[in-house]
């Protein structure tokens, strides 16, 4: 639990972090007809969660979690978020592009950019378009990449739910404008000004359940140029590639096929938080899908979150 | 990235200034010598070998979209984060050119603090009383300014001393009380992060320092009570079946349970009975802290409403004067209808009068304008649909504040500050 104690009428910056989440949860909440929070299982998304609990405690979430599966998920995902759900008393509606899946929709013989654009992009707008939703909370950060770094917390998006970098709305003290048309909805995100070491430290003061993942221990790899990528299902590995047990974890959560894990004895979160603070690398430098020129603007223009 | 520390502050800033001013340079300099920035960020913007502070074009760090790349300006608000033991900073960065007056308006807004540029052989010029002035109207308590690029200068400390003056001249008149001035190279590193060595005759903090010391507390608990509720909570659940909160984000002030309150517009009075948060009840709470406050009676009460103390109230009223920043491509025009939104509130505004419009260069008043073109910045009367309660900007930035909407497009076109 954050200190309350420190010194009288003044915040951490943690704290003053999440009470400008909460803040802007509770915004959305009043304003909108029908918001959902998107689920990825992921770190951020569980700090989300914790926020939202914290936003309308005593009462429950006024919203359900909505989780975009795409089949390639690791195991330890599907487990914690089934077992976390439950726990914190939130109603989850889980989303498959189930049409490219049985077409058996993969990045190998597909491309990362196709993949990720059926089961990811398609399938999350498929879903907001399913349920209605006018507003969708996102745990993106702009710390996190460049193009990001202009996002707002509320981002327009059209019927599409396609991003326009160009025609975003000015964001002014903590005013947020949510009039929208039909049709129309936004993305919002309560987490934009935290960092990534911001999300470790709240877990870590917070005690929020992660993902084991995140921790260090012998997985089986491959070292795929300069990634490490996880073994464990034998049908993602490449001619010729072999694996071998790494100690490692991952710095991110995304699909088995694209997502780097890196070298590390971290086992604990205090362990991790030290790892954080000198690294030289950016998390999202392990995600395959955001390299390549522009990569993540443009999957935002496509209607990525 | 920074040490793992917890009881660390946060300062909000802006900074602004044109390409010209080496401001890309001086924040890539900032977040570099900071290791805010990560290797593989720093690679993906590496220049040809050699050029540039080490072999990286610094100001690639901060554009963040194609478009601004493509061009080698920086067109929107970018929002940048770094941290020192001491500190976390988020750091609005603002295009510094005439066009761009919203946004920086809008980077301004939530700052605490504003860095500004000046490069050295040019002195203080129509754009520095123009970002200073704006910095003025937002309310801003501390202004830095960087006099930039003193390596072309050969480091003159005469030169440098002569602007700061004409620049604490300038600040005096504006309003403007803290205003500190640092001599910088932001190529060459000198007095960013690092002292240098090409400046010994100035003895007073880098521009790191300075963002680590200044004061960021922004006084908001010694303003007077002002609680603008966002939700009320009724869950209907078995376990509270008649629970009644009422969710928001204290904007000044301090409150604690027994205290005598008032819900405004209407004037109803209660007592405190409890301040919940998910970590227990609090003793006290202040601002900016997110609560749920429960009330001795059952008064109605909803979003929108303020709660205040009752013997400090706020006004109430149906017209109202403000100094607008007009942000919509289609010019502010009296008789038109707007919304305006203020605090949890929106309502419906037409546009009596426009007393003035600010040359934003020359700072002087054209008392014959009938429009406000984008960018503009002039004083307003308006006339609301239904009673608002607000402070005066200049006592309470949180509930002096609004954003008008053009209820057509629904796009934010302008910024206000209540007179």
């Amino acid at each position: 639990m954050i200190d309350k104690t420190m010194s009288q009428h003044k915040l951490t910056q943690l704290q003053e972090l999440e009470s400008e989440s909460i803040h802007i949860m509770r915004e959305v909440v009043a304003e909108f007809r029908n918001p959902v929070m998107m689920y990825s299982v992921g770190k951020d998304s569980s700090v989300m969660l914790h926020l939202a609990r914290k936003a309308f405690y005593p009462g429950p979430l006024p919203f359900p979690l909505l989780h975009v599966d795409t089949g390639y998920k690791f195991q330890e995902m599907y487990e914690f978020r089934d077992w976390y759900v439950k726990e914190v008393g939130a109603k989850l509606i889980v989303h498959r592009n189930e049409d490219a899946i049985s077409k058996g929709m993969n990045p190998n013989e597909f491309g990362v950019a196709r993949c990720c654009g059926a089961l990811k992009t398609g399938a999350l707008l498929e879903a907001l378009e399913r349920g209605g939703y006018d507003a969708a909370f996102g745990g993106a950060r702009r710390d996190e990449e460049r193009s990001r770094a202009k996002e707002r917390v509320y981002s327009m998006r059209d019927s599409f739910g396609q991003w326009d970098p160009k025609n975003q709305r000015p964001e002014l003290w903590s005013l947020y404008n949510g009039r929208i048309h039909d049709g129309e909805s936004v993305r919002a995100f309560p987490i934009s000004n935290w960092t990534e070491m911001d999300v470790w430290q709240y877990i870590k003061e917070e005690n929020i359940p992660i993902v084991p993942l995140y921790y260090a221990k012998e997985r089986l790899m491959v070292e795929r140029g300069n990634h490490l990528i996880p073994a464990e299902n034998s049908q993602f590995l490449l001619e010729g590639e072999e694996p071998k047990r790494v100690m490692s974890r991952f710095r991110t959560l995304g699909c088995m096929p694209c997502t780097g894990a890196v070298r590390s004895s971290a086992t604990t979160i205090e362990e991790i938080i030290e790892e954080a603070s000198i690294a030289t690398r950016s998390e999202r430098e392990t995600r395959i899908i955001d390299h390549g020129s522009n990569s993540m603007e443009d999957k935002k223009k496509e209607g990525y979150f | 990235m920074s040490i793992a520390k917890q009881d660390i502050e946060l300062l909000r800033l802006v900074t602004v200034g044109s390409v010209d001013d080496g401001k890309s340079t001086l924040m890539g300099r900032l977040l570099y010598d900071t290791k805010g920035a990560f290797e593989d960020q720093l690679q993906a913007v590496r220049k040809d070998e050699g050029e540039g502070a080490d072999g990286i074009d610094l100001a690639q760090l901060t554009d963040g979209l194609a478009a601004e790349r493509e061009q080698g300006i920086t067109i929107d608000v970018a929002y940048r984060y770094f941290a020192t033991p001491r500190r976390k900073f988020i750091m609005a960065d603002c295009p510094g050119h005439e066009q761009y007056t919203r946004n920086m308006v809008t980077g301004a807004s939530t700052a605490n603090a504003a860095v500004i540029l000046i490069d050295a052989r040019k002195g203080v010029l129509q754009q520095t009383r123009r970002h200073t002035h704006i910095i003025s109207l937002l309310g801003l308590p501390h202004l830095i300014v960087a006099i930039n690029k003193m390596d072309l200068i050969d480091y003159d400390e005469a030169t440098f001393l002569q602007i700061k003056e004409e620049l604490s001249e300038f600040c005096a008149r504006q309003n403007i009380h803290d205003l500190i001035c640092i001599p910088v190279s932001a190529l060459a590193g000198d007095m960013v992060v690092e002292r240098g060595n090409n400046m010994p005759w100035y003895e007073g903090k880098t521009v790191l320092e300075t963002l680590e010391t200044i004061d960021v507390s922004g006084h908001l608990d010694e303003n007077e009570f002002r609680f603008p509720v966002q939700y009320v909570s009724r869950p209907q659940t078995k376990e509270l079946p008649d629970f009644r909160g009422f969710m928001g984000r204290i904007a000044s002030g301090t409150v604690k349970p027994g205290d005598e309150i008032m819900q405004l517009p209407a004037g109803k009075r209660s007592k405190i009975k409890e301040i919940i948060t998910f970590d227990g009840n609090l003793d006290e709470a202040f601002a900016p802290q997110s609560v749920t406050l429960t009330l001795e009676d059952e008064i109605d009460i909803s979003r929108g409403d303020i709660i205040v103390h009752a013997d400090k109230p706020p006004h109430t009223a149906k017209e109202l004067e403000a100094i607008v920043c007009w942000m919509g491509e289609e010019p502010l025009s009296p008789h038109k209808k707007y919304l305006i939104k203020h605090t949890t509130n929106t309502v419906k505004a037409m546009v009596s009068d426009i007393q003035y419009r600010t040359d934003i260069n020359e700072l002087t008043q054209d008392e014959s304008a009938n429009e406000l073109a984008m960018n503009e910045i002039g004083k307003v009367s308006l006339k609301l649909m239904k009673p608002l309660t607000f402070d005066r900007f200049e006592d309470n930035r949180a509930t002096g504040n609004f954003i008008i909407i053009d209820s057509f497009t629904n796009n934010t076109v302008g910024a206000a500050m209540i007179c």
